[in-house]
């Protein structure tokens, strides 16, 4: 997937994304014209699917709404990249099917409006300057990436097809 | 052996966990709130499977209750013909969400819960593993009665001493997050430990542990002894943790605190009241599955007694459930309240979230009892919200700008 960059800073919180004024509805379409309506008020008229979200630490940071992650899924966003992702967002958004890649530098090195490509599976970000290596989900997060989404792990074989993993330390 | 988490998942699943591993466990409850609940029915639905235990599932109607708009009266809609249709008789329309689950013994020391909701994590002051999650994630958990965690790593915040007078639970938690940053314990357990917690009311347990998600803790937890069970009728469990490893340790001197004040625009940007009392304020709100117990109303009726608020700062009480309302007006709470020129309104998050009632205009400046301060979540994102104890929210709300409680006149 390829398109361009827009940049957010830090703590991008999930009443940034979806304001809890907005947050009345479980319609799609509702949920995709409010996303970053007021952090980034350009956003919804002017991204193309494809495009990527770059961001700084903690991005999703407080309200569990997956309302956010569905709202940016719906706007045709290849990938999250961000410094830093707060637990229940990138848990959801792994869990609907929203690419999310942990990459520390993107954000110092890409530039609003850049044009790059994302290997959502691998992590690995091709913009302007290079290639940007960032981490892709694994164990668990991985595993329902490769299913296309909660729901499809749990239809094909419940929690059973699930392993579990003893850490090694 | 371990964590207090760790604990309770090898109880759980019959076998030694540690910190770092994946597991699926059963749950006891999976809670879902009139916002989040009807994408967890349309995940739940498209599963095609049938409902794991009507008896374990509650849906609290809390965000926008009662209904302002018609959006809002469809949520509320979906999730009563789902009830129907499930049995489930865990319908409540009567506060907070995590306030009810409190009131109802939803949540039990050593238990394992989870929560459509980020602050899930409120119950662990009961010693009782919660943690939030997504709709899609809660609607598994609704056929299968199970989801996955890994095993967190465990921070471990020990406060020594005594909170001196006007300084809260609520102060403790900000001062943490002052410290560790609003992703301080990311991904990982908080354990809420020595003798100023040990000190505490379960009320103020609750507080430490509903904030602890707002900087990163997938749980909070306080290890429950004699005051736990107490508020659990008498329920004992034997929880303790065991040889544990902490991640990390911070040591909190409890008696060199001072009154805290989250400021506009993150929960960390945490100041003294010193630094900016003073500031006039246009609102202020007491209530939040935060502050909104009876323990936190007493707080501000102490002060609120005998006095009014100011004419420029429009305040709002908000007890947390019936259950604290009624108690709120047995004790005589509700009239000081009312006297004082407060509004009291309904059980429920109030104005917490900008979605109902007490919102708040361009430019105006707030001061809540709640967790959150992001631009925009109490209204317009041009508004200043700063987040305190209820102590200084009624000394404020009095003075018509920020003040510290000691600081207040005594009443003529």
């Amino acid at each position: 997937m390829s398109g361009r960059v827009f940049l957010l800073g830090d703590g991008i919180s999930t009443d940034a994304i979806m304001p809890g004024r907005y947050n009345v509805t479980t319609d799609p379409d509702a949920l995709r014209r409010a996303c970053l309506i007021e952090a980034r008020p350009d956003f919804v008229e002017s991204v193309q699917p494809g495009d990527v979200i770059v961001a700084g630490r903690n991005f999703g940071c407080g309200s569990s709404r997956e309302h956010a992650p569905l709202a940016i899924k719906q706007n045709g966003v290849a990938a999250v990249i961000a410094a830093g992702f707060a637990r229940i967002f990138y848990r959801n958004a792994v869990n609907i099917g929203l690419p999310v890649i942990r990459c520390e530098e993107a954000r110092c090195v890409l530039r609003d409006g850049d044009h790059v490509s994302v290997d959502t599976l691998r992590g690995e970000i091709t913009g302007p300057a290079g290639v940007l290596h960032g981490e892709a989900p694994s164990g668990v997060a991985l595993r329902v990436i490769e299913a296309g989404s909660l729901l499809d792990l749990i239809r094909r074989g419940g929690w059973a097809a699930l392993t579990e993993e003893r850490h090694v330390s | 052996m371990g964590t207090l988490t760790e604990e309770i998942f090898s109880r759980r699943l019959g076998r030694t966990v540690h910190a770092g591993d994946t597991v699926v466990a059963g749950v006891d409850v999976a809670m879902a709130h009139d916002v989040t609940g009807p994408l967890a029915i349309e995940a739940f639905r498209q599963l095609g499977s049938p409902l794991w235990d009507a008896t374990r599932i509650v849906f609290n109607f809390d965000h926008v209750m009662p209904a302002n708009t018609v959006a809002a009266a469809e949520l509320h809609r979906v999730i009563r013909e789902f009830c129907v249709e499930y049995s489930i008789t865990n319908l409540f329309a009567e506060g907070i969400c995590h306030q009810v689950m409190v009131d109802r013994g939803m949540a039990r020391p050593g238990g394992i819960v989870v929560g459509a909701d980020s602050h899930s994590t409120t119950y662990g002051g009961l010693g009782c593993f919660a943690t939030g999650l997504g709709s899609t994630d809660i609607g598994v958990v609704f056929a299968t009665g199970k989801t996955w965690f890994r095993i967190p790593e465990t921070v471990r915040i020990d406060v020594r001493g005594a909170l001196p007078e006007s300084v809260y639970a609520k102060d403790l938690a900000l001062n943490v997050i002052r410290h560790l940053g609003s992703d301080g314990a990311d991904y990982c357990a908080v354990e809420w430990t020595g003798e100023a917690v040990r000190a505490m009311s379960v009320d103020e347990r609750l507080t430490l542990c509903n904030l602890s998600t707002d900087f990163g803790a997938k749980t909070g937890l306080v290890e429950p002894d004699e005051v736990t069970f107490r508020h659990a009728d008498g329920e004992d469990v034997d929880l303790h943790p065991v040889r544990p490893e902490y991640a990390r340790t911070l040591v909190i001197d409890a008696g060199a605190l001072r009154p805290q004040i989250a400021v506009h625009p993150a929960i960390d940007n945490v100041h003294d009241i010193d630094e900016v009392a003073g500031t006039p304020l246009d609102e202020v709100f007491i209530g939040s599955c935060t502050n909104g117990r009876l323990t936190d109303l007493a707080l501000a009726a102490a002060i609120l007694s005998g006095r009014n608020v100011h004419p420029r700062t429009r305040t709002i009480v908000v007890p947390a459930s019936r259950g604290v309302y009624l108690d709120a007006l047995a004790a005589g709470y509700i009239e000081i309240f009312a006297r004082a020129g407060a509004l009291v309104l309904n059980p429920g998050c109030g104005p917490c979230l900008g979605r109902q009632h007490g919102v708040v205009g361009p430019g105006e400046r707030v001061l809540s009892t709640s967790n959150r301060n992001y631009p925009g979540r109490m209204g317009s994102p041009d508004a200043q919200i700063f987040l305190a104890s209820p102590a200084v929210a009624a000394a404020s709300a009095v003075a018509g700008a920020i003040t510290d409680p000691a600081h207040l006149e005594a009443v003529s």
